[in-house]
């Protein structure tokens, strides 16, 4: 086992930690760690754009965007923090564009901004332009120019090293943050990492779902570690399904197809996002779009011999805009499927896309140990916190909006407190946890694979967990993982080597996926109500009396070991807009 | 050998479509053996699924040893470049059907895989990607600009956007370096992808380090090891010109324009 001291670790290496690893490294000695290579995370596969109210075509300003944000997460926003988003949007895109960003060009040389899902002007009058794009490769630009900064400010990277564990040590009474263990996958080797700071931007865990945008690698690690350790977890409830996934497949098509005019049809080539958002129509929300396709496929107007699928028809746009604006999505439709989008249109079905829960933080991306009180030390930003700017539905666009204002605040944030701070000492024998269950599922012998578990849980949350839910089925998907976790004990792995045992971290990341799988089935069971990307057939209308408040979700063990989760609430910071009924 | 009908991806697969296919892959782990081998794996899958889902399949089905690098699955994220019937490709954006024999007979021929030539070999389909990456790094790929930042926005107009545009796209998966010769024989030589990077920055009407950029790749590893052979150009999973933009960047160090 080795021991690394650093002033600040950020966990991962997507957009939110390089962001946050540009300012760090600026201000202290700084390490990032990353399962990946640097440029492979998923922000890499976004692609419609990064919202910012430029008005650099229309007209726009950052509180309709802010408004927009609020309405969007069905009223679940704290404003406090979505205002900071909306605001800090500006600076955010042009900080970007002056680190190199390749934007796409108006005529007059500035940034072009094109429609998104749910952004309007003037408080939902009608569609308004504010997406800063860069053809659908937003998401791999800012991948590519955020790695390029890094590079430029000589950022440390440990690459290929796997987070498995956050260090917490009581220091008066208070749970302070001590540092990291990874688990590098070259070799096999335990490494402790000291830090009087730590960052996890760590990304999202949808891959408890079959059909999902998600990469293999998005496993809530970040999400599972900090939970383990008996930190809350906020909002995992709420999962976003993305409309336009490809068919069966799950990869993403982007909102941008609908924001250059593409639309969706039923089998009969009808127009069906008219009857359910009269003004917004195929740019309603996408909680509002999934379930709206998911009720045409229900009422019997899916496409195909199973009616198991809608289609995004972008036939009747000229094949030099789709050239221009959308090259990725129309090569994904033609290599995919076999399907030429100029004469064709393209099979879709939502797709698990992005989880609006996760590490609570704070607008300074402080983790949150209960409702009021800071992990002093920790901070978290990016997909795998909850601030919580997108409540309970994301605004498309928001997302890679969200990792570059927040990974900045939690970098600049962590960065000065570590320079105040003092190294915290660490726990006695700090690799345990790790080395105990790296060595038990190296040499396990059970009879239980892998693979086999996590295609049930995946299989259990899309029949049971998705678009439509009901105490039934959410119970249904509850005993599943249950079962499944009690099976996972017996899960042994083939690979037994140290040196790139890809095997055994399927396994471990398989673990982390149960852990988060029941603690949004349990949180989706106690909200019974509807709201945002929570649907609840028997409960099908949004209660603000009993539910506007955020679920905080803890993981208790007694005295015999038994683990049970803890729910409990925290108010929604509202500040300017009052819930009203929501309709695009 | 297990014959699977449902796939691990959930992807496209009916049984009634399924093809047997075999898939030589090239292994080694140092750990148990310093000899690289051979070794076949014969599946029943959908010549529509991915040659990736043929790895994953034979991973989770059958030999948890089986190692290879890979994340977004969809051709975005650039983990899972190899040597696919020896061309350099990305194991998620190559479908089965486009390079497998379906002949299924017993004379078919099998989808050999390799690690992609030219770069240290850590275990099966995994390479050391960090000579690579130090070739990025060393042609300074990042905005250089001398101050007078404007207060919004650079402009830049469409065109000027567009100069650049192809070598934007690059995804870092080294399939380009990998597949060149000179490369192969010279470890030194920047390679491909370095060069594309150097590119993307001389042409962006923004940037003011194309001097810096130039004088690094008129070294004798730079660019005029490049032979103009193509195999980069073929292997670019993104469809970036590459031969036509380290010409381009030759022709800027001879013309100093640019």
């Amino acid at each position: 086992m080795q021991i690394h001291t650093y002033d600040t670790v950020i966990v991962g290496a997507g957009g939110a930690g390089m962001r946050a690893a540009i300012e760090a490294t600026q201000r202290s000695r700084t390490a990032v760690l990353t399962k990946l290579y640097p440029t492979r995370s998923h922000t890499g596969a976004a692609q419609g754009g990064m919202a910012a109210a430029l008005a650099n075509v229309e007209d726009d300003n950052w509180e309709w965007h802010t408004f927009d944000t609020v309405k969007g997460g069905d009223y679940l926003v704290d404003q406090d923090a979505a205002e900071i988003l909306a605001k800090e949007a500006i600076d955010s895109v042009l900080d970007l564009e002056r680190m190199g960003l390749p934007f796409n060009r108006t005529p007059d040389g500035l940034i072009d901004q094109r429609r998104f899902g749910g952004h309007s002007r003037n408080h939902g009058e009608a569609p308004v332009r504010r997406s800063c794009y860069a053809a659908d490769r937003t998401g791999h630009m800012i991948l590519q120019t955020l790695y390029q900064n890094c590079v430029k400010e000589g950022v440390e990277f440990f690459n290929e090293f796997y987070v498995l564990d956050l260090l917490l040590t009581t220091v008066d009474g208070v749970r302070r943050t001590a540092g990291v263990v990874a688990y590098e996958l070259a070799t096999g080797e335990l490494h402790v990492f000291r830090a009087k700071a730590v960052v996890f931007a760590s990304g999202g865990n949808g891959k408890f779902y079959k059909v999902t945008s998600n990469a293999h690698t998005l496993t809530g690690d970040g999400q599972a570690a900090a939970f383990r350790r008996g930190l809350p977890l906020e909002d995992m409830e709420f999962f976003q399904f993305h409309p336009t996934g490809i068919w069966k497949m799950g990869i993403l098509l982007t909102e941008g197809a609908r924001g250059e005019g593409g639309i969706l049809r039923n089998k009969d080539g009808e127009r069906f996002m008219e009857k359910y958002a009269p003004v917004m129509k195929d740019l309603a929300s996408r909680d509002v779009v999934s379930r709206s396709i998911y009720t045409e496929i229900r009422e019997g107007r899916g496409c195909g011999p199973d009616g198991d699928h809608v289609h995004l028809d972008l036939t009747h746009l000229p094949p030099e805009q789709l050239d221009a604006k959308l090259p990725d999505i129309t090569e994904f439709a033609r290599t995919y499927l076999g399907i030429e989008p100029y004469t064709d249109p393209i099979p879709i079905q939502p797709t698990a896309h992005y989880a609006m829960g996760g590490i609570p933080t704070n607008v300074r991306g402080e983790v949150l140990s209960t409702n009021t009180d800071v992990v002093p030390g920790l901070y978290a930003a990016g997909e795998v916190a909850c601030v919580s700017v997108h409540g309970a539905n994301r605004l498309g666009t928001n997302s890679l909006l969200d990792i570059n204002v927040f990974g900045r605040r939690a970098g600049i944030a962590a960065a000065e407190y570590a320079a105040d701070a003092d190294l915290v000492e660490l726990p006695e024998d700090p690799a345990r946890f790790v080395a105990d269950e790296v060595t038990r599922m190296r040499g396990a012998t059970g009879n239980e694979r892998v693979t086999v578990i996590r295609r049930a849980l995946q299989e259990t949350m899309d029949r049971n967990a998705m678009v439509f839910r009901t105490e039934q089925t959410l119970k249904e998907a509850l005993e599943d993982i249950t079962a499944l976790r009690k099976r996972y004990r017996n899960v042994s792995v083939q690979d037994k080597g140290r040196r790139f045992n890809t095997d055994l971290l399927e396994a471990l990341e398989l673990g982390n996926l149960l852990d988060l799988a029941e603690v949004l089935v349990v949180s989706a069971l106690a909200r019974k109500e509807s709201r945002g990307g929570h649907y609840r057939e028997d409960h099908p209308h949004r209660d603000d009396v009993n539910f506007m408040r955020h679920t905080m979700a803890y993981r208790e063990v007694d005295s015999q070991g038994n683990e049970t989760i803890r729910l409990d609430y925290k108010p929604v910071v509202q500040t300017r807009y009052q819930p009203q009924e929501r309709t695009y | 050998m297990a014959t699977v009908t449902e796939t691990p991806t959930g992807g496209m697969a009916d049984s009634a479509h399924l093809a047997r296919v075999t898939f030589r892959i090239r292994r080694f782990n140092p750990e148990s053996s310093e000899h690289a081998f051979w070794q076949d794996f014969t599946l029943d899958i959908d010549p529509k699924e991915r040659v990736l889902d043929a790895l994953h399949q034979i991973k989770w089905e059958e030999d948890g040893t089986l190692t290879f690098r890979r994340s977004c699955a969809h051709g975005i994220c650039g983990s899972d470049a190899m040597r696919i019937n020896g061309k350099n490709r990305l194991a998620c954006k190559t479908l089965i059907k486009d390079i497998a024999d379906l002949d299924g007979g017993p004379k078919a021929k099998p989808v050999v895989i390799e690690p992609l030539k030219g770069m240290t070999v850590q275990k099966d389909l995994i390479v050391d990607m960090e000579p690579f990456f130090q070739a990025y790094r060393d042609v300074m790929p990042f905005l250089i600009t001398t101050g007078n930042q404007p207060s919004r926005e650079h402009r830049q107009s469409a065109e000027q956007r567009e100069r650049f545009d192809d070598t934007t796209k690059c995804i870092l998966c080294a399939a380009c370096t990998g597949a060149c010769p000179v490369f192969w024989n010279d470890g030194q030589y920047f390679g491909p992808a370095a060069i594309v990077n150097a590119h993307r920055f001389i042409f962006d009407s923004r940037d003011e380090g194309a001097e810096q950029r130039l004088e690094i790749l008129n070294d004798r590893d730079g660019v005029w090891r490049c032979r103009t052979i193509f195999n980069c150009t073929d292997a670019c999973p993104r469809g970036i010109e590459v031969t036509k933009a380290i010409q381009e960047v030759k022709q800027a160090l001879i013309t100093r324009r640019f």
